[in-house]
């Protein structure tokens, strides 16, 4: 019957399209009723990280046409004006990183809200009177100390500037991802499936994960990562000196259960970084705000740890520099004490490690926490990223003045090398310093003196850092 | 006679809809090289594949097409270099040079005789909603379309072709003719010499399969001097000839002074008047560097 031919006609018609159906888990069905839009990049993490990602690509003449959509979890967060008080989330910004928010215009948006130069960086052991101290010949500033709202505020101001580029949304989480099967099948769609909570599915031809040390585009993607949790927390808090200062230095101390930093956020007040043991932290959290201020003036000035075997060995160390290089050892400067803590301001947060085994595959890439994760003893996390970004948009900018595939691995595994090979010395080197000075043991402490000494005395290396 | 029975077969094969204008005893379309590439119709998109050296090709033809069109030009825009530049794309393959010129701007016919190609180059570009509105493509020979297509574009793109048509002349008018006054031709090609019997046949196709087996034949290699001398004598003026040169090692490509093996063209068909204008790049002998240019970031 004509009933019969029709259903079996139909049925006919429906074979391939279940054949592409049971292709593989993975294939979508392809209709053009349905079809979800399609961006050619996806930043997935509307941190600092994805931020700037998003808005330096927003920003590139070679993008000018293209479309970009930022993913955030949160609500969007934007300052006229600062709060009175600081927040205790802060960051130290190297110059490059500065001149990466300068080409999409968020370093002026910083300087306009807050932030704090400094020129030294006094860093020196509890074991010992080692110190190395970091400062330009030149007039210019080491780095700039500036509040993680501050710089989001800036970003959020230029990604609002091309908006005809980058479309952001908020409160908009991603839940899944597809990945496409290898291009030259031809049958299957060959973009990235993002798949956002409340059910919305976006395509792209790349996908950046910007999503934090817990990355969900790296563990979807199957790329091994190798961490490791430290025993430790940072302790994080807003001080008051107890005197107006000039107030341009960075300090930190390693302590035997970790480094304490005090980071300068304007001539009377500074930001604390305290790394040490979990139970210490939440000690520190659950003492009164005097003797947290005690803890920490301790912290700074006390010489309970020092030796005199130690500090024999240094001093004799140092005379024999001395002899070689005369003008090898710097002025020892005092840290500023602290007056009081900013209440509500004191927080804690555990520390690790961690590295990605790639940045890179076909359609993916990962910059910033997602791909390496590092102790806050160097103030180098947030810079990586940074680095990461003026790296890729730099390969990205070239691959699409060239009309290639933005998704090509052969344009991202330049971007892999080159930042794999600066940021695993520099994530190796911090591991190591961290383990090295998380000890009282006299020949390693005697060690890293002398090291600590001679690296101060000479230039090259110290320029290098 | 061996061009019309050629003629028939490839009626015969592919079914043209659209009849030839006129039997003509030349037809730049060789059947026998149809079939090779027809083989390996669906090999074109995987970059590591048969065709990788092609795709590694994109890094130095894309650019020196695009740089040499802006150079052209006084009103473009860099974030769309290549907007309101109609190109045709003789011997698109399954696409590989057509999608990044339509990526930066350009609208672009793609033809090419096979229809296994087209078809491959169709889906691909189908999954893109910019670049299928701004690529066409077509199964045809270059004379098919001639007739509709008198001075239509601003660019023709002939890379890695000329080394396969029967007819190079009849090739080389009909290009001509489908240009606009002043517009430009990009031809890249293989050197008929010793040394490409020896790298780009022997090493290349038998030893080391850059190339699939069989794909080039030496005596249809094209020797610059005779390339020249063809499009100078059919309204051309040659602008510059370079030589390229791939390192099978890194998979890359570069420009060379050499044009013993691999080498481009760009020529410009001339004005209005006739006469093709002044060019201040003597060719040949005087070969230009064209340095890879990686895109100034904004």
């Amino acid at each position: 019957s004509s009933a019969a031919m029709a259903a079996v006609r139909g049925r006919a018609l429906l074979a391939p399209l279940g054949a592409r159906l049971r292709a593989g888990p993975r294939a979508p069905l392809r209709s053009a009723a349905s079809a979800p839009p399609l961006y050619d990049v996806v930043v997935s993490g509307g941190g600092m990280v994805g931020s700037a990602m998003a808005a330096v690509l927003g920003h590139d003449i070679h993008f000018h046409d293209k479309k970009i959509a930022l993913l955030e979890a949160g609500p969007r967060k934007e300052y006229d004006h600062m709060p009175e008080s600081y927040s205790n989330r802060v960051s130290s910004i190297s110059p490059g990183s500065a001149t990466l928010l300068s080409s999409c215009g968020a370093w002026d948006h910083v300087c306009s809200l807050r932030h704090k130069p400094f020129r030294r960086m006094q860093v020196w052991d509890a074991c010992s009177e080692a110190m190395i101290v970091f400062e330009k010949d030149d007039l210019d500033d080491m780095g700039y100390i500036v509040e993680n709202d501050v710089i989001m505020s800036a970003l959020t101001k230029q990604l609002d500037a091309v908006a005809d580029q980058v479309e952001v949304f908020y409160q908009s989480r991603a839940v899944g991802y597809t990945w496409p099967v290898p291009s030259h099948s031809c049958d299957t769609s060959p973009w990235v499936q993002v798949e956002l909570a409340d059910g919305r599915r976006l395509h792209t031809k790349l996908l950046i994960g910007a999503d934090g040390h817990n990355s969900l585009v790296r563990k979807e993607a199957e790329i091994k990562n190798i961490e490791h949790q430290y025993d430790q927390s940072a302790v994080v808090a807003t001080l008051h000196l107890s005197e107006a200062t000039d107030n341009n230095v960075a300090w930190q101390r390693f302590l035997p259960t970790g480094p304490i930093a005090l980071l300068p956020l304007s001539d009377t007040a500074s930001s604390l970084v305290w790394s040490t043991s979990h139970d210490h932290a939440s000690e520190l959290l659950a003492m009164d705000e005097e003797c947290f201020v005690d803890s920490i003036n301790s912290a700074f000035w006390s010489n309970i740890n020092h030796s005199d075997f130690i500090d024999a060995a240094g001093a004799m160390f140092r005379s024999a520099l001395s002899l070689l290089k005369p003008s090898g050892t710097a002025v020892r400067q005092l840290p500023p004490s602290v007056a009081q803590v900013d209440p509500e301001s004191r927080a804690m947060f555990p520390l690790g490690m961690g590295h990605a085994a790639e940045y890179v595959r076909h359609r993916v890439a990962l910059v910033g926490d997602a791909a390496h994760r590092v102790h806050p003893l160097a103030g180098q996390g947030v810079n990586l990223g940074f680095g990461d970004i003026a790296c890729l948009a730099h390969h990205l900018s070239a691959a699409a003045f060239n009309g290639s595939d933005l998704g090509s691995l052969k344009h991202l595994l330049k971007f892999e090398t080159e930042r794999q090979r600066h940021n695993v010395s520099l994530i190796a080197a911090t591991d190591v310093l961290k383990r090295l000075y998380s000890t009282t043991m006299a020949p390693l402490v005697l060690l890293r003196t002398w090291g600590l000494q001679a690296t101060n005395a000479l230039p090259p290396v110290k320029v290098r850092i | 006679n061996v061009s019309v029975s050629l003629m028939t077969f490839s009626f015969s094969l592919f079914r043209f809809t659209v009849k030839r204008p006129y039997s003509t005893s030349h037809s730049s379309v060789d059947s026998k090289e149809m079939k090779k590439f027809q083989l390996l119709a669906h090999k074109w998109w995987d970059e590591e594949g048969e065709y990788s050296a092609l795709h590694s090709m994109n890094d130095i033809r894309v650019p020196f097409i695009r740089d040499t069109l802006l150079s052209r030009s006084s009103n473009y825009h860099l974030g769309n270099p290549l907007s309101g530049i109609k190109i045709l794309d003789v011997g698109c393959g399954g696409g590989l040079l057509s999608e990044p010129l339509g990526r930066l701007g350009a609208s672009v016919t793609g033809i090419d005789p096979v229809e296994d190609n087209i078809r491959t180059a169709d889906r691909h570009k189908s999954f893109d909603p910019v670049l299928a509105k701004r690529i066409q493509y077509k199964s045809s020979s270059l004379e098919e379309i001639v007739e509709e297509s008198m001075e239509t574009f601003d660019v023709i793109v002939a890379s890695e072709v000329v080394e396969h048509v029967a007819d190079l002349e009849t090739f080389i008018k009909c290009c001509s003719q489908v240009l606009k006054p002043e517009g430009s031709l990009f031809i890249t090609t293989i050197n008929r010499t010793q040394l490409s019997y020896v790298l780009g046949i022997v090493v290349a196709e038998k030893i080391m399969g850059i190339v699939p087996e069989g794909t080039h034949e030496w005596e249809k290699f094209v020797p610059p001097e005779e390339l020249e001398h063809l499009l100078e004598s059919n309204g051309f003026s040659v602008q510059s000839v370079t030589g390229m040169l791939y390192n099978p090692l890194w998979g890359a490509w570069s420009w060379v002074g050499s044009t013993s093996l691999n080498y481009a063209v760009h020529a410009v068909k001339g004005g209005a008047g006739g006469r093709a204008r002044p060019t201040d790049a003597p060719s040949q002998t005087d070969v230009q560097q064209h340095p890879a240019t990686a895109g100034t970031a904004g």
